[in-house]
């Protein structure tokens, strides 16, 4: 008779099997079993956090910068509905999760019983899939399916609900085995053809660019390793999204920079004024877009991605390749070498017009600003900070609002998975915990959470996580006491009416630092801000960084909203200031 | 356009709307119609009806059969996003207006009134294949089987026969000849 465990048991069978060494959690009363269990196996380090939530942030930080899954554990209830917002955050950004929620007994569900919500019907709308397991039998069949959907095709979270007496009961456990099909769904729908028609679009075209994003990160470095050579290759200007930075060199001269409504100049023009768009791992976000109506009117477009569903749905396109990044660019940059060895010479020629126009775009230098040595200037903040960093392999998350802007703009990215970012689902907050699943995954690399004063408020008791587990994470915070992009946007579209806007009690930063246990800097001056930098990264602790900065600094260059790419409002140097309209104004 | 300072572009040209018949094979699993009816509502599709059934208890497998109207765009996203849905197996699409496949709608009348109101509603109902499957002196309940627009048409003209109470099912879509949807 095989050996009988219990659903407790199962759940640490499935992890070692699947390869897990980290979980992120927080007891409680449904999830108990399990967290009984957890000393038996040690394989698995558990972080506890401060707050679901965090634990949810903590696991994509962990997610994003491994190219693992992230694991959670959370109890029914509260610790469920705590995990709604990191869920939903994983499943905007395709970061695949696993969590791990207890539930009531089986026989209390539907009872309105203490710590009772119906998990997954609340997590139904934000996870890949989720599932209440209610039956032993089908516990270690459902975790294994749980990952294999969370990290295959277009990656995302994944929930499995586990009541209380399934984690007592026992059963008998099978060794997992990889199915190739999932539910008869595969991933790639490409064939030759549609590849050739690529490569036959990309010789024809004199004015091509390539519109990168979050996928080529999903599909593993060794898809920004093959973009790289096809960008080498064609020597075709490429753009990116906000998530896809780092998977080409932000330093590289073909590189135009981010594209978007804070995006580069020289980017939006391109996308609007060329002839060929080769979209790949990108969804066509409304960041990006801007008007759609209007949106890259003279080009062809060619998507390139791995969930069918993201073809067609915002913007047509003349060709469309379903694939995993990775194995799409591999058959294009074959096929090229074999069809057409001598491209990139005999398209030099071709789009050295284009190469020229986008240089005299980017002459305008739409990322400058107006230093001045008696207030630190945010961009001037991340600039530096970028200048004493770069030689470090170092991660970058941000949270969301003008200094996550700034931190895309002015810190540029060599390699993949080094940018953590909340971009679909703009969370305040996701930048510490983010950064507490970064430094777990890598303990002796220099981790920094670009922070803004109002976001980190929002998740700001994980630094007593990062504490208790020694992660010497450093949150560098752009202070301006402002939500400076509601600030922003009420002084551009709502007649400067900044209605609660201003944080007027703020805490001290320097001594919330002391009295969590870490070490509190903070910087007023620009002439000291370097030494202060240096001896944050000297420190092997965690450190917040309060970085006190103009408190006024609009974040440029902008798309205003109901405008094509093409009509950017530059900053406080370009003289057409009053581009936006009445009617852009309802727009934004 | 109303100024109304929100925070997204405004929406663009609206295209022509279709009705479309949506069939969905799907694991008979707990949530499977919750999964499907609300990916319709989050993403803003509307149902016009939904019949829901198992098909094959061996293979645990359901047929959801939805009418739905959207332009060829959101039509073609809702193909899409359904077969995304892990439990969905297959998905097929056919406009009303095809005429290789029938869709039938099942309806039940109950009418209350005198016998000479009750042969005339009978009669009336004979078109689509009424069946009584109830009579009192008082009261008949006719089933009939027909598409919507005639069970609409048929609900509105009983009503002077007595016509009480209706309950009617969505359309369930089948292809014609000996072909199957695979």
């Amino acid at each position: 008779m095989p050996k009988l465990y219990s659903g407790a048991e199962i759940v640490f069978k499935c992890l070692e099997d699947q390869g897990v060494n980290i979980v992120f959690g927080y007891p409680g009363g449904a999830i108990l079993p399990i967290y009984d269990e957890l000393k038996n196996h040690k394989f698995v380090k558990h972080i506890l956090v401060r707050h679901e939530q965090g634990a949810g942030h903590a696991a994509e930080g962990y997610a994003r910068s491994s190219g693992k899954p992230g694991v959670l554990f959370v109890t029914s209830g509260p610790g469920a509905t705590n995990t709604v917002t990191a869920l939903t955050d994983a499943y905007m950004d395709s970061i695949p999760l696993v969590c791990i929620t207890g539930q009531v007994p089986t026989h209390l569900i539907g009872t309105d019983a203490f710590q009772e919500c119906d998990t997954t019907g609340i997590t139904r709308p934000c996870t890949k899939h989720n599932w209440l397991v209610k039956n032993i039998k089908d516990l270690g069949k459902t975790i294994h399916k749980a990952f294999e959907i969370a990290t295959t095709g277009r990656p995302g979270p994944v929930l499995v609900d586990i009541p209380k007496d399934v984690q007592f009961q026992k059963t008998s456990y099978t060794k997992y085995k990889k199915q190739k099909k999932l539910n008869g769904k595969k991933h790639n729908h490409f064939s030759q053809k549609d590849i050739d028609e690529l490569i036959k679009l990309m010789s024809k075209s004199s004015k091509p660019i390539f519109y990168t994003g979050g996928g080529v990160i999903n599909s593993g470095p060794k898809a920004s390793a093959l973009l790289r050579e096809l960008v080498n290759t064609t020597g075709f200007p490429i753009t990116s999204t906000l998530q896809g930075l780092g998977a080409y060199p932000g330093e590289d001269n073909q590189f135009l920079g981010m594209l978007g409504m804070h995006g580069s100049y020289e980017a939006n023009n391109a996308m609007h004024d060329c002839d060929l768009m080769i979209n790949i791992g990108a969804r066509f976000d409304d960041r990006i877009t801007g008007k759609i109506d209007e949106f890259s009117p003279k080009s062809k477009k060619v998507h390139i991605d791995i969930d069918p569903s993201s073809i067609n749905k915002i913007v047509k396109v003349n060709l469309a390749i379903v694939g995993d990044v990775a194995e799409v660019i591999t058959s294009t940059i074959k096929t090229i070498k074999k069809v057409k060895p001598n491209f990139a010479k005999s398209n030099k020629q071709k789009i050295s017009k284009w190469w020229e126009k986008i240089e005299k775009w980017r002459s305008i230098k739409s990322f400058d600003f107006v230093n001045s040595t008696e207030l630190i200037k945010p961009q001037y903040a991340v600039q530096r900070l970028y200048e004493l960093t770069k030689n470090k392999d170092t991660y970058i998350t941000t949270e969301v609002g003008q200094h996550q802007m700034w931190a895309a703009q002015h810190y540029k990215f060599d390699k993949p998975n080094r940018w953590m970012t909340s971009g679909g689902l703009g969370t305040m907050g996701y930048g510490l915990p983010a950064a507490v699943g970064v430094q777990v995954a890598h303990p002796n690399k220099l981790v920094i959470d670009i922070a803004g004063e109002a976001s980190v408020l929002m998740t700001m008791q994980e630094m007593s996580t990062a504490v208790q587990y020694s992660l010497p994470i450093k949150i560098f915070i752009l202070n301006n006491e402002y939500m400076g992009m509601v600030r922003q946007w009420q002084e551009l579209l709502h007649d400067k009416n900044y209605s609660e806007s201003y944080t007027a009690a703020l805490p001290d930063f320097v001594k919330l630092a002391e009295a969590y246990g870490c070490v509190g800097i903070r910087a007023t001056k620009p002439e000291e801000l370097d030494d202060k930098i240096i001896e944050m990264i000297n420190t092997d602790r965690p450190v917040i960084f309060d970085c006190v900065v103009d408190k006024e600094e609009n974040c440029f260059p902008m798309i205003p909203s109901g405008k094509p790419h093409n009509q950017m409002l530059l900053g406080p140097k370009d003289q057409k200031e009053n581009k936006i309209t009445k009617k852009g104004k309802t727009l934004v | 356009m109303t100024k109304s300072r929100s925070a997204y572009s405004v929406p663009g040209k609206q295209g022509k709307l279709d009705t479309h018949i949506i069939v969905v094979w799907v694991d008979n699993e707990a949530g499977v119609l919750a999964r499907v009816a609300g990916l319709f509502s989050s993403r803003g599709y509307s149902i016009e009806s939904l019949a829901v059934a198992e098909v094959d208890p061996k293979l645990n497998i359901s047929r959801i059969t939805i009418v739905t109207t959207g332009t060829p765009q959101v039509i073609e996203q809702i193909k899409l996003q359904l077969k995304k849905l892990v439990p969905v197996h297959k998905v097929a699409d056919f406009k009303r207006e095809d005429k290789n496949v029938i869709f039938k709608e099942m309806a039940l009348f109950k009418l209350v009134g005198n016998n000479s109101k009750r042969e005339k509603a009978l009669k009336a109902c004979k078109k689509y294949n009424g069946v009584i499957l109830d009579k009192t002196n008082k009261s008949v309940v006719i089933q009939i089987t027909a598409l919507r627009r005639e069970i609409d048409a048929m609900s509105k003209n009983l009503k002077k026969y007595g016509l009480v109470s209706i309950s009617r099912t969505g359309a369930v879509a089948m292809t014609r000849g000996s072909e199957v949807f695979k």
